[in-house]
């Protein structure tokens, strides 16, 4: 057992850290869920694919340079330190790009990862629906067989970066008196295409990070299908666990904020307040817990084990720690917590990085989705007995 | 890197756990509370026919010379059953302290002793551990004022009782005592160990604590079903399993720490320590809530887990000793670098 990176997981943090210093923009960029700060962060993206480090995890035939999962979070280390941008196309590259690998045809990997790579087309998540939020089976909107492909209906709802994305990804009931998880298909479809529409929808922070999608006989050749039709939930399934799991908040993320922290707590805080210090303690603590965590989980996978329940282990702690660990900032900036945006302190990065970390537990499944898994898979407590009659029946 | 435990390394956590759990602790752990050691005793020298006592003893001193990943390995075993006894001094922190100071005359014969189980040895050590556990039948008692190490000698009082019934404890200051070395820096480098040790048994005692509340929530029925079916006992549950999932690597990081002599290893051993200690901790709570009342009784075993838990929670530096240390270590690096 040990810690120690090989020379060359080295040299590539060496490689990785050099080109950040040299390109990260030294202002922050304007926020992604607005319309200047999404071109904003697309300029970044294809200058960040251009260098080859867009998605270091994939086949370089992709756009990637097949790195290692160990090299993947080396790269997130040193991406989150160097405070470089948030990724604007994460819903294509950490979630819709592992279902390709896994279920996807060559012609659509070949087609649409080297794009997402570069960004010309941004990927925004079509979950959620006004009825199936938690429980995601309760979907209603339809695809319908038509000749070389499906016509889509219905409303999807809290749609991470709709606003200003160019496509989308989601699952349609395909077969029309289907129950639950079955007769879903897995499909992708353009924001722009006719019969859709985008209703932007303001977050708590006043800014478009999601928004409301209505479709009218919307038209999906069946290139776009994912999977086999009617198959969608378990093609699904390798999204919702890189969502929960690995991929979507690796641990560089929260390290970096802990060591800020640390810094704000040498800059700011008073070393008599002995609790708010605890509270930093615990906040780094959390960070490195993940760390290693994560570590140990990648040294699981590189001897052929599987991510299984653990994922939600994963997105349960980590939710937790964004929102302990940024509600200690606020608290420790005392009156100047409550400003926003370039006048507050860091710039507003405690500020937003709080009202960011508050919707942790709900996307990607609510902490108490979470729960339900870990108590019932990992720990394999009996399921309710009485819930599944009402499911749905509203 | 492999941050994962070899297949030697699990067959011996196996082997111990097989072992142990033979072994009735909860009797064990009763009557050496009640200062009736003989199960007890007969106990560590079947771990010590096993090598756990010879793990951190060196080589040259008929000791494994294991590294710091073996010994968690066996103190996590160990806390999971609750074995009674000065584990964290005997096997663990005695063999460290005496590796470092280099010459005793006294180490050539009591090492050696340690690695087979012939000798049991305790340890205080002011302010962290005031107490020495099981001084009264302890053969090596050993105690650390103002970087002094000094022997003394067997008491011959009645013990101070713990929350943890197994824990005896004793004052060592009114005891007659003779100057064996002098261990300012060793002491300073033991400590880190001692801290391992508590954190690694305390992981283990919170693992259990957990196993037992599942399989009590899924047999015990009220309102017509399983209380395991009841969100409220399920997210509890799955609350403490995630905080024991995270609270693990940082205690096998620690280990691999000390093993790597890092700079850091006294920081990442007090992570450790505050993590596994708040996990156990919340499982305990969480064990007695299932429970009920049953879990209140001393006939349970559980409770046994639960003040153990307790006790080794300010046993060798109190959560708020290690907090302090993360953060003063984290501050200062901070400071460095700007």
């Amino acid at each position: 057992m040990d810690l120690e990176f090989d020379e060359a997981t080295l040299a590539f943090r060496e490689q990785v850290r050099e080109w950040l210093a040299a390109n990260v923009p030294e202002r922050p960029l304007a926020s992604f869920n607005t319309a200047r700060g999404f071109e904003q962060h697309r300029a970044w993206e294809a200058k960040l694919a251009d260098a080859g480090y867009a998605a270091v995890a994939w086949p370089a035939a992709y756009g990637g340079r097949d790195a290692s999962l160990l090299e993947w979070l080396v790269f997130e280390e040193e991406y989150y330190a160097a405070g470089a941008p948030a990724r604007v196309n994460q819903n294509g590259i950490f979630m819709l790009a592992p279902t390709l690998f896994s279920h996807g045809t060559e012609e659509q990997r070949a087609r649409i990862l080297p794009e997402m790579a570069r960004s010309d087309r941004v990927w925004a998540q079509a979950w959620s629906e006004p009825e199936a939020g938690s429980d995601i089976a309760a979907l209603r909107s339809t695809a319908t067989r038509t000749e070389g492909g499906w016509l889509l209906s219905g409303q999807k709802t809290w749609s991470s970066r709709a606003a200003f994305a160019d496509s989308a990804f989601g699952l349609f009931r395909s077969e029309p008196d289907s129950e639950r998880h079955k007769g879903l298909t897995y499909l992708m479809f353009d924001l722009d295409a006719e019969g859709v529409q985008v209703r932007p929808i303001a977050q708590l922070d006043g800014e478009y990070g999601f928004a409301e999608i209505f479709l009218d006989n919307v038209f999906v050749p069946d290139s776009d299908v994912i999977g086999e039709p009617n198959d969608g939930w378990r093609v699904a399934m390798t999204t919702a666990n890189n969502e929960r799991g690995l991929s979507l908040r690796s641990p560089g993320r929260f390290l970096a904020s802990a060591e800020r922290l640390v810094d704000l707590w040498c800059r700011e805080g008073d070393p008599a307040d002995t609790a708010l210090g605890e509270r930093v303690a615990d906040a780094w603590i959390g960070a490195r817990a993940y760390q290693l965590y994560t570590f140990n989980t990648v040294s699981r996978l590189a001897e052929g084990g599987e991510l299984g329940p653990e994922s939600s282990v994963n997105k349960l702690y980590w939710s937790h720690l964004d929102v302990a660990l940024h509600e200690t900032a606020l608290d420790l900036l005392g009156p100047s917590a409550e400003l926003t945006g370039e006048s507050a302190p860091d710039a507003g990065r405690w500020s937003s990085g709080y009202l960011f970390s508050l919707a942790g537990p709900i996307y990607g499944g609510t902490d108490q989705i979470q729960r339900n898994i870990v108590a019932e898979r990992l720990l394999g407590l009996p399921r309710e007995s009485t819930a599944s009659k009402n499911r749905g029946a509203t | 890197m492999r941050f994962a435990l070899s297949r030697e390394q699990l067959d011996f956590s196996r082997s111990i756990g097989a072992l142990l759990a033979e072994a009735d602790t909860p009797g064990v752990i009763r009557a050496w509370g009640s200062g009736k050691h003989e199960t007890g005793l007969a106990l560590w020298q079947r771990l010590a026919d096993l090598g756990v006592t010879a793990l951190a003893v060196p080589e040259r001193h008929g000791g494994l010379g294991a590294d710091a990943v073996d010994l968690v390995v066996a103190l996590d075993a160990l806390g999971y059953h609750a074995v009674p006894g000065p584990v964290t001094e005997s096997v663990a922190t005695v063999p460290a302290l005496l590796g470092e100071c280099g010459e005793i005359d006294q180490a050539a014969s009591w090492l050696p002793a340690l690695a087979s189980g012939a000798s049991i040895a305790t340890l205080a050590a002011s302010p962290e551990a005031p107490y020495a556990l099981d001084a009264d039948i302890a053969d090596i008692r050993l105690c650390v004022s103002e970087g002094v190490l000094y022997e003394f000698d067997r008491p011959s009082d009645a013990p101070l009782s713990s929350v943890d019934v197994s824990r005896r404890l004793f004052a060592v200051d009114s005891l007659q005592r003779d100057e064996v070395a002098a261990v300012m820096l060793a002491i300073h480098r033991t400590l880190p160990v001692a801290t391992l040790a508590t954190a690694a048994q305390l992981l283990g005692a919170g693992r259990r604590l957990l196993e037992e509340s599942v399989d009590y929530a899924k047999q015990r029925f009220q309102y017509g079903k399983a209380i395991g079916q009841y969100q409220a006992i399920k997210h509890m549950l799955a609350d403490i399993a995630t905080q024991l999932e995270l609270a693990r690597p940082l205690l096998f990081g620690a280990a691999v720490a000390i093993d790597a002599a890092s700079p850091h290893a006294s920081r990442d051993v007090s992570a450790a320590r505050v993590a596994t200690a708040d996990a156990a901790y919340q499982a305990a709570r969480a064990a007695l809530q299932v429970h009920g009342a049953i879990g209140y009784t001393a006939e349970h075993d559980i409770g046994l887990w639960l003040t153990r838990v307790r006790a080794l929670t300010s046993a060798w530096g109190t959560q708020a000793t290690h907090r302090s240390r993360v953060l003063g270590e984290l501050a200062s690096s901070a400071g460095r670098a700007s």
